[in-house]
């Protein structure tokens, strides 16, 4: 076991675990920040999406021992930032959400798209949330509220 | 006087004679020099086809592609999840390659990393647009074409094969999900960096056949 000093919504947070825990778990486990999902531990689903260092990452696959100095970005936090908070705003008014399990995923990416492109294309907006699977088929959705979110944040 | 100049005299004559016979067939010099150069060449190649057989392993040249897309695994697959080259080489936003692969193997969970993992640029594929390998030749030429490698020279080509990162990786991949070891090239790091500085030295020849 080691201790990490984590920085977490601009916070910083003491964690003591074994290196190679997956970042998700010492979120969920060890800071009781359960807003982030735990789908397929493997990386397939994107439900676990954080940012660090403003990358979408998939926290399943993370060993805490690489975060580094890497400030962490969850779903509890990303809604003081403007884009952020512009794409959490367009998922309830587009009522984005079904059963909402893998929706922190989907709005962790969708702010990272939009952070990187102001007015994504379809095609842009495929391939970056090509990774965040949904069961509940919200796709059409997801799209039309990212659009939102671009026009809201123009 | 008279002799020392008889002498160079019948010297001249000598080298004027070899001269002549060598215009028709090979002198001993040019012999031996052309069989040093066809020896190079030949140690060259056969150095080449030993960093080619490296190459073309599935752990470089997955990244290695002409598609927008890097493959994964020995069966060289399409990377799953939809993931695309992006316009660095480094997927898309939302999408990156740093979206799973961090700095270095992560066994716990099977992701393999190494520092700034990303697909090689379009100009440096190895496979064409069917995902078929290139043959050694043209592979060795897309090396040898500064327009392609990146301006690598040929010490670049060796600092790079010796240092870096994702060419390390390629010797210390790590386990798969169900922890078994990903498969590795066939040569040692080390013997593929002595391979590609003998290709180097040799003046990098390239096999005329594929």
């Amino acid at each position: 076991m080691q201790t990490y000093k984590l920085s977490v919504n601009g916070q910083t947070r003491e964690v003591t675990a074994d290196p190679g825990t997956p970042l998700l778990w010492v979120l969920r486990e060890d800071l009781k920040m359960t807003g982030t999902k735990y789908g397929c531990g493997i990386s397939a689903c994107g439900a676990c999406t954080v940012h660090l260092a403003g990358v979408a990452t998939r926290s399943c696959v993370v060993p805490v021992s690489l975060v580094g100095n890497r400030p962490i970005v969850t779903i509890e936090g990303v809604g003081e930032d403007r884009v952020g908070r512009a794409v959490q705003d367009a998922w309830v008014a587009e009522d984005v959400v079904q059963c909402g399990y893998c929706q922190s995923g989907q709005i962790m990416s969708a702010v990272a798209l939009l952070k990187s492109r102001r007015q994504p294309s379809d095609e842009d907006i495929e391939e970056s949330m090509g990774g965040n699977i949904c069961r509940c088929g919200t796709y059409v959705r997801i799209r039309n509220a990212i659009k939102t979110a671009a026009q809201q944040l123009a | 006087m008279y002799s020392d100049m008889a002498l160079r005299g019948w010297s001249a004559l000598l080298i004027l004679i070899a001269c002549l016979a060598c215009s028709s067939t090979l002198c001993p010099a040019q012999e031996t020099s052309q069989k040093v150069a066809s020896t190079n060449s030949a140690a060259g190649i056969a150095a080449w086809q030993q960093v080619y057989s490296v190459l073309t392993t599935p752990r470089c040249i997955n990244c290695h592609t002409a598609t927008n897309y890097p493959e994964q695994g020995d069966d060289r697959h399409r990377h799953l999840f939809n993931v695309v080259r992006g316009p660095g080489g480094k997927g898309v936003a939302g999408l990156n390659c740093a979206t799973c692969h961090q700095s270095a193997n992560a066994d716990s969970t099977g992701v393999p990393g190494a520092y700034n993992w990303h697909l090689a640029p379009l100009s440096m594929e190895w496979q064409d647009t069917n995902d078929g390998i290139l043959s050694s030749t043209a592979v060795c030429q897309s090396l040898t074409d500064h327009s392609k490698s990146g301006s690598l020279d040929g010490p670049g080509i060796v600092r790079h094969h010796e240092q870096e990162p994702l060419v390390l990786w390629a010797f210390q991949p790590g386990h798969r999900r169900d922890g078994t070891a990903r498969s590795l090239p066939p040569l040692t790091h080390e013997q593929f960096v002595a391979a590609t500085r003998t290709w180097v030295d040799a003046g990098m020849p390239c096999p005329q056949n594929p």
